[in-house]
């Protein structure tokens, strides 16, 4: 589980707050999803999570240990991590990117091996086909499901995403986001996924933050932000998608 | 074929073993000193500007400025070292700023990934951002290896081998199959290394997509047969060369040519192993004799007088001939083993008809005439004693000095564009081209009798001794002038112009 407590985030010492105390947690097997617009400070909150930012305040507990206290290499080793824009090694192929966090873990060769073929047969993309490609060489699609994999690899409990699914195209989106929450239930794993699209907080996340300005609006299921936003900003975020399914509803009805 | 460039050809694999040695072993150790310096340049931004700074610097001196300082830095050692320092210390601009333009480019978003999978900044280093940089700090080298074999040429000056020993023996006589040759031989390494380095560039560049394709299999064919090829070569170039008996100098004029030609026939015939360095500064081929690197080569009273032991009078022939002698005994431990009997000082020299029409015999009768008349000097006449002495003595200056090659300076005054120029007494030249010498009445212009300089080492070996006697006063200024008229003006080989002088001496 993930626990934030009083957590702020300054570039310039203290005139701003790209992160002002943040409290929030994320219960074992939970997925959270974080949204807000470019700027909120979703992003910076992730990142303060795996020590990728430092925080100028305040504290983040990962299964019980400040992560203030845990050498930062290792503590993103034991977290996975999925990259907006993907962030795969270019001169890696699919296999030696998805080996990468076990190999720093020191795994056994074997062990490695073995644990790629499952991960990336867990995302579909097995690894005689795939294995051996570069990633310039593959799909949005298909590359992301690497940065899963990616993710995956090292058996975290903890995952992070940042904006995992945003440059893909819909139906890809779609496909990505159903198949990721079966994993996320299957391994019973803790996930944040950043992301400024309501639609895909909606429909993947357990409970929903939503940002602005650096700060938390609202916490709550898809149905309490759904049925009783406690903001302005937050009935906005959710009325669009609201709408959507309305008119999509009528259309399926009419004809 | 001709017997110039069979000539020519015969020189090739000494000259060939010692270009490519030179440029392999400064190459390698330039990459090895500047992808570390590169690296830590692109990690601290203190380090990055003044580095950058420094390797350009060194990049805008002239090459033979910085061959000349490593010498002197190096206390006058010649040879293979000062020359690879030289190289390196030229090779690392494009190499050092490539690695930190190659790691600075590497994507941040890849960069970011490695950090948030935990990878530290050195494995962050190793693993993504060198690999990435790679294809970019190639370039780099390839650059640096097409400089080097550029550069390689000068070292020659440093009496290291390579093929400058062509480009500069071919300028120094007049021979332009000798710088063809020389030229197209160097150019040809230079294509090759380029090929080869452009090769594995484009392998490096294309590993992640191509690696299956048909060409990149072709290309890493090739590249696999050149490297081999290469290293096939250059095994065979490192091999150790061997000792020879006495190695003889020379600096870079035909006279010089022709009479450590001459010394190494002499010593040959009498069973003895030699080699030659040739194309050296006078300040560079005295020190090396004096500790031991050069065994004997051709020098001159004159020179020793001004340049060495900085006098600034002229005493006479004598007693100038007299004190160098117990000068480069006493303060070197060399000995001069003999003079060969011709002076190679310094005249003006003018045109015959010019000279008639002005009235001119004497330098004397320059002196009221001087403010209208053209002087052209070789590269080193208006920064020596003998043109203050000559200066003050008459109390002359003239309306314009030029600075030329010396065998452009001949072509000058025989063209009318200068009046007159500082010729040299034993130059085939002033005979060539019918100038007349000028009267030097003050005796103003210091002596230059040819001497035999031998390092103490030489000096003790009788047999050795015994041969170089054998020349001593044998040759005259009109024979030397003869003999060097033969290459400069006729275009004969040295061998030629040696063998005259054999016929002169053995007669």
């Amino acid at each position: 589980m993930i626990e934030l407590k009083n957590l702020q985030k300054t570039f310039d010492n203290g005139a701003t707050y790209a992160v002002a105390d943040t409290s929030f947690s994320v219960e074992k097997g939970e997925l959270l999803g974080l949204i807000g617009e470019s700027g909120s400070g979703k992003t910076t909150t992730l990142k303060m999570i795996n020590r990728l930012e430092e925080p100028s305040s305040g504290e983040v507990y990962v299964n019980g240990q400040n992560v203030l206290a845990i050498n930062p290499e290792e503590l993103r080793r034991n977290i996975g991590y999925v990259f907006q824009g993907i962030g795969l090694f270019p001169h890696y192929t699919v296999a030696e990117n998805v080996a990468a966090v076990p190999q720093l873990l020191g795994w056994d060769e074997n062990r490695v091996t073995l644990r790629c073929q499952e991960t990336l047969k867990m995302v579909g993309l097995p690894v005689d086909e795939y294995g051996a490609r570069y990633s310039s060489q593959l799909s949005g699609g298909q590359q992301q499901r690497v940065g899963v994999a990616r993710a995956l690899a090292a058996e975290p409990d903890v995952i992070l995403m940042d904006e995992p699914f945003g440059a893909l195209d819909p139906i890809t989106r779609a496909e990505l986001q159903e198949e990721f929450k079966r994993i996320q239930t299957n391994l019973n794993l803790t996930v944040i996924i950043v992301t400024h699209d309501m639609t895909e907080a909606l429909l993947m996340a357990d409970r929903i933050a939503v940002m602005k300005d650096g700060e938390v609006l609202q916490i709550g299921t898809p149905q309490d932000l759904l049925n009783e936003p406690k903001h302005e900003y937050v009935k906005k975020m959710v009325d669009m998608p609201k709408r959507r399914a309305d008119r999509l509803e009528k259309l399926v009805h009419s004809s | 074929m001709s017997d110039n460039l069979r000539e020519q050809l015969v020189l090739l694999p000494e000259y060939f073993q010692g270009h490519l040695l030179l440029t392999l072993i400064s190459l390698s150790l330039g990459i090895i000193i500047s992808i570390p310096l590169g690296v830590w340049a692109a990690q601290s931004k203190i380090v990055k500007r003044p580095l950058l700074t420094a390797v350009s610097i060194i990049q805008t001196f002239p090459s033979v400025a910085i061959l000349a300082m490593v010498v002197a830095l190096l206390g006058g050692q010649i040879g293979l070292v000062p020359a690879i320092i030289a190289l390196v210390l030229y090779s690392m601009l494009p190499i050092v700023r490539n690695t930190v333009t190659g790691l600075e480019t590497v994507a941040d978003e890849v960069v970011e990934a490695a950090r948030g999978i935990g990878m530290s900044s050195n494995q962050i280093l190793t693993k993504v951002r060198l690999p990435l940089a790679l294809p970019v700090i190639i370039a780099g080298i390839r650059t640096a290896a097409v400089w080097t074999v550029g550069v390689a040429t000068l070292s020659t000056l440093v009496g290291a081998t390579s093929f400058g020993n062509y480009i500069f023996t071919g300028l120094q006589t007049s021979n332009l199959v000798s710088v063809t040759v020389g030229s197209l031989a160097a150019a040809l390494m230079a294509i090759f290394l380029d090929s080869i380095i452009g090769g594995i560039q484009w392998l490096t560049e294309h590993r992640n997509q191509k690696s299956s394709t048909r060409k990149f299999k072709q290309v890493k064919f090739i590249v696999i047969t050149a490297v081999l090829l290469g290293g096939s070569f250059s095994a065979y170039s490192i091999l150790p060369e061997p000792k020879r008996d006495f190695v003889i100098g020379g600096k870079a004029y035909t006279e010089q040519y022709i009479i450590a030609g001459l010394l190494a026939t002499e010593l040959e015939a009498a069973g003895f192993t030699v080699d030659q360095r040739i194309g050296m500064g006078t300040e560079v081929l005295y020190t090396a004799t004096a500790n031991g690197t050069v065994d004997v080569y051709l020098e001159y009273t004159g020179t020793v007088w001004a340049n060495i032991m900085n006098n600034s009078h002229n005493p006479g022939r004598k007693v100038v001939l007299e004190s160098v002698t117990d000068f480069v005994k006493e303060k070197d431990g060399m000995v001069n083993v003999g003079t060969l009997g011709f002076q190679n000082r310094y005249a003006l020299a003018m045109r015959k008809d010019r000279a008639q029409e002005l009235g001119i015999v004497s330098i004397e009768d320059m002196i009221p005439l001087a403010d209208g008349l053209i002087a052209a000097g070789d590269l080193e006449f208006f920064g020596r004693l003998e043109w203050i002495t000559l200066r003050d003595t008459y109390n002359i200056d003239f309306a314009e000095k030029l600075t030329f090659d010396s065998t452009l300076m001949y072509t000058a005054v025989n063209e009318g564009q200068v009046d007159l120029i500082t010729a040299y007494t034993s130059d085939g030249r002033v005979a060539a081209f019918d100038l007349q010498i000028i009267e030097d009445p003050r005796n103003s212009m210091l002596p230059y009798d040819s001497f035999l300089l031998a390092s103490s080492r030489a000096a003790e070996n009788n047999r050795f001794v015994e041969i170089m006697q054998t020349l001593v006063n044998q040759i005259s200024d009109l024979e030397m002038r003869e003999a060097n008229r033969l290459v400069d003006v006729e275009g004969r080989s040295v061998s030629d112009a040696i063998a005259y002088l054999q016929t002169i001496i053995h007669e």
